[in-house]
This record gives structure tokens, C-alpha cells and sequence, in this order.
């Protein structure tokens, strides 16, 4: 079963008319992760941002959204609002300018959670607390009194995605979570995404340009490039055959930065790569 | 030829009155061969940055020297045309009000350089980059990141300086735009001889560019390998941002 289905999508500047996604169409199956790859200004974030309808409103979409069989695209303004967060849940990437930065992070998200769900202070507190702990944030009752400058990017995403673990919604977009963080908080946020995804279930959409994250959290890839989708299909089949000529210039310089540095780890000597790679693979 | 020795610097924390500071960098001390590619691993807040900026004479250190070719470069005659920079966000680095070819120019007019012959100099630099005498006349904003970075390359050696410092100069761009500026700036540092100080918290990148590599940590430094003794890293915490490194897998690998 699907739970997005995105059928003819077009999205357009209505100011210039100049057209930014052609015609898009692709679904997310229950339970599963799609992962959109391409280069920035292809249209990856345009595309997440016409399923949650946040895109600026100059920007007009038309073709159909079902999400869980309903069109969003014919929702009203507030029953799309009671959606997000509830049932369509987005992970940014700049954690910095996704939180408020005038007032600390409990308050941001005791508001969030009292507008889905009718609990007092003390019990969305306590819930909040609880998925903070299980995504390896330390002392949560010191961070929840803190304002988002007082935190590395790594926590403040690491929040974000506490947040969805207590919101548990259908769908989670993540929009390059982890593109701003360096490789230890890079390697801590994507097991957070895949232990989110183990433990409730729910169907994600990943958004992202470095195909060793998505290799690992994806099931299945789309390619985008200048606002269409150029080559989608099992993230296996499409990262060890790509078909079309992009994805193939993708893989290949990914892959010459990736070998360089597997041939520097293991003595650079080709030869002996083969019989490393076999060997611990 | 670039030699750091034992510099410290902290910044003022808190409020106005407030008498705290915060140790960015502790007695940091390195050196930089002529031709030498030398990489600055850390994670953000490590103080790499802060490092640059001190190398670039931007600040002052509290205490100790860096010194250029055996000069202070407090002294602005020392750096001038001889220490360039690329930083990371390409979008507000180049003035918005010039031209590609103005931009280019810059450095050169503030050495009183600028001669009649320029136009081909700007031709070539950008010949050089991988662009061409089309973009003379465009602004930044008609650029894309890629674009955007070449044109602060081609900036940062239109004076044949004999050291650039990168400061998280790919770190914004797609993957595959990465290794073409990678590759560029190999091929240029065979033809200028230059001497590079890689900033990034990119590992993969520092391998493909650097001859040496600092691994930075709480502005200190961890550890200082050469590039292929990568694998054989000593400290705990060098050998964990190898093993947490996800790395992408072609075919025959996965």
C-alpha cells in the first residue's frame, strides 16, 4: 500500500512562469524509505516541500497528492495544518534556523505537542524527556532550558527527530539532515533515523546529495535532475547499475572519492583492494 | 615555510562585563613545507577555522608566532599578494556590486598591479579554472556554487601567492562538483607550486588532496599523520571518525 502517491506534478513560479518541476510522479510504500538524490537546484526540496505545502506562494502546484488516499492539494489551509507535524513530520536541515531562536527549546516543544495532542504540561514534559534520552541526547532537562544557540547543529537535529518519535507520525520528511554535520554527529543522526524508522514503522521520505548516507538508509532512490526524475528504482540496482547517463556521472565521482580514500586506508595498493574489500565485506 | 609556533588565542564570553574567556586554541604548533598540501581535520567548534584565520593574520594570536618564510605575518607586507584565501560560503565572498572580471581584479589593484595587458591575465586565470571569457561580464548572483567557487579560486591566485588557505572551500558544494574543484586544484598547485592548508571536516576530501594531515580537536592538536599513514592513527578519537565515517560502496562492494 502507498501512502504518498504523487501523480503529474507541476510546480511553477507564478511570477516568472518559469516552470521548476515538470511533471513528477513516484509513490512512498508503506514502511518503506524513499531517498531523493541529485544535485542542489534540481528540485529535490521544491518536491517534499508540495507534499507538506510550504512552498513559497508564489510557487503554484498542480496535479494530484494523495496522502493516505486524500488529496492534499484539495485540503484546506487548516486541516493541512493539523497534518503537519501530526501526520506528515519534517526533519530540516539547518537546525539553527528551524527552531525559534528567541525563546528555549521546552517551550517550542510543549507548543508543538499541546497543538496535536491534549496533554499537560507535566506529560508532554515527560515524553519529550523520555525520546530525548532514546535518541542519546545527555541531561534533556538542561536542554530543554536552553535556546537553540547553545547547541551544536547535531543536537539541535537530534531534537527534531525526539520530536517526531513522540508526534509518531505517517510520514517523516527529512530534508539533508545530515549535510551540515561533521562525521561523528553525521554517524550519530543517521542510526537515530534508522532506529526511528525500526521502532515506529513509518514510511520515510530522505532527502539528500551524499549517496553514502542514502545507501544506508533508503530502500528505494529517485534521481532527480533540472525538475525531473531521470532514473528511480531499488537503491541496489540503481547505485551498482545506473542506467541513465547523470546518475552514472553521480555514482562514478562519488565513487572516485570514496576509492581514493578505501585504497589510502588499506596500504594504496590496487591490487590488494579487491582482496580487502571481498575480505571484510 | 609556514611555521606555527605555539600560538594561543581565546575569545571574550558572556556579557559585556563579564571577565571569562573561552580557550579556542592551545598552544597549537606545526609547520607547512613549500608545495606541501597540509590538511586541518576537526569537527565544527574544534577551533580549525579560528586557526585560518590567524594563519591569514584576519587576528591576532594572544601569544606566540606564525611565521612566513621566516616573517611575522602580523605584518600586512609580509601576506600581501603572498597568503590567499577561499572560504566556505561562496555567495557572500565576492562582492555583489563587481563584475567577475572586477572580482578577479581585486587582489591585483590592491597591489598596484593593474596594467594596460590585464583583460588576457583575466582570460587566462579563468581559462585556468575551468571557465570561460564569457563570465567577465556577469555578477555573483548569475552564478552557481560551483561557478561561484572558481571564480574565488581564480581570485585567490591571480597573484601567484605561494600559500592558499581553504577553509571549508568544497564543504557547500553537490558531491559532484566536489571532485572536479579537487582535481582543479590539484592541477594547479603542479603548475603554481603552491603550498595548500586544507580546512575541512571532510575526511574523504582531505585524503584525495593532502600530503599531511592535522587531526584537530578541542584546539588542540590530536594527531599529525602523513596521508598514507592514515590507517595506522593512534588516537582513540582519530581512529573513531574513521570508523564512524559512512563511505559510499559501488558495485561488487556492497
Amino acid at each position: 500500500m502507498n501512502i504518498v502517491e504523487v501523480k503529474h506534478l507541476k510546480i511553477w513560479d507564478a511570477n516568472t512562469d518559469k516552470v521548476i518541476i515538470y511533471n513528477s510522479s513516484f509513490q512512498v510504500k508503506q514502511g518503506s524509505c524513499l531517498a531523493i538524490v541529485g544535485e542542489s537546484g534540481s528540485g529535490k526540496s521544491v518536491t517534499c516541500r508540495s507534499i507538506m505545502r510550504l512552498n513559497k506562494p508564489w510557487l503554484r502546484q498542480s496535479g494530484t497528492i494523495l496522502f493516505k488516499g486524500e488529496d492534499i492539494n484539495q485540503l484546506s489551509e487548516q486541516a493541512m495544518r493539523r497534518r503537519r507535524g501530526k501526520n506528515l513530520c519534517m526533519i530540516l536541515q539547518n537546525g539553527m534556523s528551524a527552531f525559534d531562536p528567541s525563546c528555549v527549546i521546552g517551550v517550542q516543544i510543549r507548543e508543538t505537542l499541546q497543538t496535536h495532542f491534549d496533554w499537560n504540561n507535566k506529560e508532554s514534559e515527560r515524553k519529550i524527556i523520555s525520546a530525548m534520552e532514546s535518541v542519546m541526547l545527555k541531561n534533556p532537562q538542561e536542554i530543554l532550558n536552553q535556546y537553540p544557540h547553545q547547541l551544536s547543529g547535531g543536537m539541535l537535529q537530534r531534537i527534531m527527530i525526539a520530536l517526531a518519535l513522540v508526534l509518531e507520525p505517517d510520514l517523516i520528511i527529512a530534508d539533508e539532515p545530515t549535510t551540515a554535520l561533521d562525521t561523528i554527529s553525521q554517524y550519530e543522526v543517521v542510526e537515530q533515523l534508522i532506529r526511528l524508522r525500526e521502532r515506529m514503522g513509518c514510511s520515510m521520505l530522505f532527502i539528500s546529495h551524499d549517496l553514502g548516507v542514502v545507501q544506508k538508509i533508503a530502500d528505494e532512490v529517485m534521481v532527480m535532475k533540472d525538475g525531473a526524475i531521470v532514473e528511480s528504482g531499488h537503491i541496489r540496482s540503481v547505485f551498482t547499475k545506473p542506467k541513465h547517463d547523470y546518475t552514472q556521472f553521480l555514482v562514478s565521482t562519488r565513487l572516485e572519492l570514496s576509492n581514493h580514500f578505501r585504497k589510502l586506508m588499506q596500504g594504496g595498493d590496487a591490487d590488494a583492494q579487491g582482496g580487502w574489500d571481498r575480505k571484510v565485506l | 615555510m609556514l611555521k606555527v609556533d605555539g600560538i594561543e588565542k581565546s575569545y571574550k564570553q558572556g556579557g559585556l562585563f563579564s571577565k571569562q574567556r573561552q580557550k579556542i586554541l592551545k598552544k597549537v604548533a606545526f609547520e607547512c613545507q613549500h608545495g606541501e598540501c597540509l590538511g586541518i581535520i576537526g569537527e565544527s567548534g574544534s577551533g580549525k577555522s579560528t586557526l585560518g584565520r590567524l594563519i591569514l593574520g584576519i587576528e591576532k594570536p594572544d601569544r606566540g608566532r606564525i611565521l612566513f618564510e621566516g616573517e611575522n605575518v602580523n605584518d600586512r607586507r609580509v601576506r600581501r599578494g603572498s597568503i590567499s584565501a577561499v572560504f566556505q560560503n561562496y555567495t557572500s565572498s565576492i562582492n555583489p556590486f563587481l563584475t567577475v572580471e572586477e572580482a578577479i581584479m581585486e587582489p591585483l589593484k590592491a597591489q598596484k598591479k593593474v596594467e594596460p595587458g590585464m583583460q588576457i591575465k583575466v582570460d587566462t586565470l579563468l581559462h585556468q579554472v575551468g571557465l570561460d571569457s564569457s563570465y567577465r561580464l556577469k555578477y555573483p548572483h548569475e552564478l552557481s556554487g560551483g561557478e561561484a567557487q572558481r571564480v574565488c579560486i581564480a581570485r585567490a591566485i591571480s597573484t601567484e601567492p605561494r600559500c592558499i588557505v581553504f577553509d571549508e572551500a568544497i564543504s557547500s558544494l553537490d558531491v559532484s562538483v566536489q571532485i572536479q574543484v579537487l582535481r582543479l586544484l590539484k592541477e594547479l598547485k603542479q603548475f603554481y607550486q603552491m603550498s595548500y592548508v586544507f580546512i575541512t571536516h571532510d575526511i574523504q576530501a582531505a585524503a584525495y588532496i593532502c600530503d599531511r594531515v592535522i587531526i584537530f580537536r578541542d584546539g588542540q592538536i590530536e594527531e599529525m599523520v602523513p596521508i598514507e599513514q592514515l590507517k595506522h592513527v593512534q588516537s582513540d578519537y582519530a581512529r573513531r571518525i574513521l570508523t564512524y565515517l559512512i563511505t559510499f560502496q559501488g558495485e561488487d562492494q556492497g
